[in-house]
């Protein structure tokens, strides 16, 4: 693995395709979700991640479960979230449900965590709508402590006291799941993430880039304040979305349908006005190696990029041709993105990289315990 | 210090009674502040495409953000907009929809209008002013509305001297009798929501 991580991220839409009317079933569509996933560790992707929602027209209401299902079907994929409620989810469930996938996957979990953008879910859950920014604060409060500590003591406001809870399964090897916290329009969810010194991931799809470069900024400079490092050494993920072809025109004419009947942009802009205007790339694997290499550019180094290429109604059988195209351009993307990349700029997190992080700083601290005492 | 004075026209026809209205008010603030004025007109018309797209994608393409950017930088706006059905027409409201909430907070408005009756002239009062309420400006006492009367030879001086009176307003207004409040992109690092993270230990 570079120092930099790439993969896919769906939200599990179902989607007509506009193209022939058809639409897949919740059990075709979960399966495909498995067979993406799969399909990313083969071309040499290293994450799979999934969006959580609970509205009709998607499927992945329970990540953790599908997650498993992956893990166990996989060697080397990380399994993620994008993202995973942190406002809506009982905070010591998601512990509990995370630490067993960290555990069965053998540590190749990481978390995406955010708001969740709309407001119907709340009610489902018992919550109320109106406090989502507290929820996500208080939550992870108590999330980070239920993985820190293993006698926890507590009491807030948007659900009951614990006393003397310990979180099981403890987190493997003593090291929770690496969190991101993802947001598009909260600068308090980019304070979280600089305060614990979490990861910052900002879904860069369907805005302009400024949208996503002010709270990137905003993350990076508070990072910095919370004394975790430099700015340019703040843990920042990215989205980004492309539909590629060799040609680039027969990209473009096959995209076309899917781009103009689209959930979220559809029958709005034209196909080339909201490729200029966004992240968005429809063309040959050049231009979309291109246009990812510039997201360094606008937002600095960064260590993990995910591309949207699933939705829209777009077929399992074109999505798997994607990611056959992305595993060409993978090698490309990586010494290119290596190439730039200043040493100090820390690499993508992983299990691995965290344990032994975690093992040099005991070994410090106890070399400078000797010291004091000798 | 030049005043910046952005005139919002959102005729739809070419050669608007809107955007000719439009250029009555403004010409009248040139006579009145001369120099020190910067006066820049702009017709919604040619941004139709870019205000429906912004609806539906949730942001601005270029020209329309330029716009945006006029209006974050103006000091007073000056706004005409045909009366269609009792009030403005959906592009009109379509495009303050797709405006920033905050960002005309504080600035001295000028709000006018013209219709194909003089029976549509309250609807500067009933339709307009509310939403220049809910958008937190200062629009001046006097709205200015025209009808086609007013272009006729026994209606000009009716409408010359509201004009002159409604300009009279905003540059009194634009003379230091401002709320003092503007629109701010700041993050604020001291909200509750922001010391609860920083500092989760604070006593409630």
């Amino acid at each position: 693995m570079s120092s930099m991580q790439f993969g896919i991220f769906t939200v599990g839409d179902l989607t007509i395709d506009p193209t022939t009317g058809s639409i897949p079933t919740e059990n075709e569509k979960l399966k495909a979700l498995v067979t993406i996933a799969k399909k990313v560790e083969d071309i040499g992707g290293d994450v799979f991640a999934v969006g959580e929602h609970h509205d009709s027209g998607f499927v992945p209401p329970s990540i953790s479960t599908l997650h498993a299902f992956i893990a166990a079907q996989t060697e080397r994929l990380i399994l993620s979230t994008s993202i995973a409620h942190i406002t809506t989810n009982d905070p010591v469930k998601l512990a509990e449900d995370y630490a067993t996938l960290q555990h069965l996957s053998d540590g190749r979990v990481d978390l995406v965590l955010g708001r969740g953008n709309t407001a119907q879910v709340y009610p489902w859950f018992g919550k109320d709508p109106s406090k989502g920014v507290e929820l996500t604060i208080e939550n992870y409060q108590l999330l980070r402590r239920l993985w820190d500590e293993d006698v926890v003591d507590w009491e807030g406001k948007f659900r009951t006291a614990l006393q003397g809870f310990t979180s099981i399964p403890r987190p493997l090897d003593g090291v929770s799941p690496f969190v991101w916290h993802g947001s598009i329009r909260t600068p308090e969810v980019a304070e979280i993430a600089a305060y614990y010194g979490d990861g910052y991931f900002a879904n860069n799809i369907f805005w302009p880039k400024e949208h996503y470069i002010r709270l990137i900024n905003f993350y990076r400079q508070r990072y910095a304040h919370y004394g975790h490092g430099t700015p340019e050494q703040a843990i920042v993920g990215l989205g980004g979305q492309f539909f590629m072809r060799k040609n680039s025109q027969d990209a473009i004419n096959e995209f076309r349908p899917y781009f103009d009947n689209a959930p979220v942009y559809g029958h709005g802009p034209s196909l080339e006005d909201f490729q200029a205007q966004t992240p968005l790339t429809v063309g040959s694997p050049q231009e979309v190696i291109e246009k990812t290499l510039a997201f360094a550019d606008y937002f600095g180094d960064y260590q993990r990029q995910m591309f949207l290429i699933d939705h829209a109604g777009l077929p399992l059988k074109t999505v798997l041709e994607q990611l056959d195209l992305l595993g060409e351009i993978l090698p490309t993307l990586r010494a290119e993105f290596d190439a730039r990349r200043p040493a100090d700029v820390p690499d993508a997190p992983t299990h691995a990289a965290r344990v032994a992080a975690r093992d040099a700083k005991v070994a410090a601290e106890a070399a400078e315990k000797e010291g004091v005492t000798a | 210090m030049t005043t910046r004075v952005v005139a919002l026209s959102s005729g739809l026809s070419e050669s608007s009674s809107s955007t000719l209205l439009a250029g009555r008010i403004t010409a009248a603030l040139g006579q009145r502040l001369g120099a020190e004025v910067s006066i820049e007109t702009v017709e919604l018309r040619p941004l139709a495409h870019e205000i429906i797209d912004a609806s539906i994608t949730g942001f601005a393409a270029p020209r329309l953000a330029h716009v945006h950017d006029q209006l974050r930088e103006a000091d007073a706006v000056v706004v005409v907009t045909p009366i269609y059905k009792a009030s403005y027409p959906g592009l009109f409201k379509a495009f303050f929809d797709a405006l920033d909430q905050d960002l005309l907070i504080g600035k001295p408005v000028l709000l006018a209008a013209t219709g194909g009756t003089a029976r549509h002239s309250l609807a500067l009062d009933f339709a307009l002013r509310p939403l220049f309420a809910y958008l937190q400006t200062v629009p001046v006492p006097t709205g200015v509305f025209a009808s086609p009367h007013d272009w006729g030879s026994e209606g000009t001086g009716a409408l010359t001297s509201r004009v002159e009176r409604a300009v009279d307003e905003l540059v009194s207004l634009l003379a230091g009798a401002g709320t003092g409040r503007s629109f701010s992109d700041d993050i604020d690092l001291f909200s509750e929501t922001m010391l609860s993270i920083s500092d989760p230990h604070r006593p409630e």
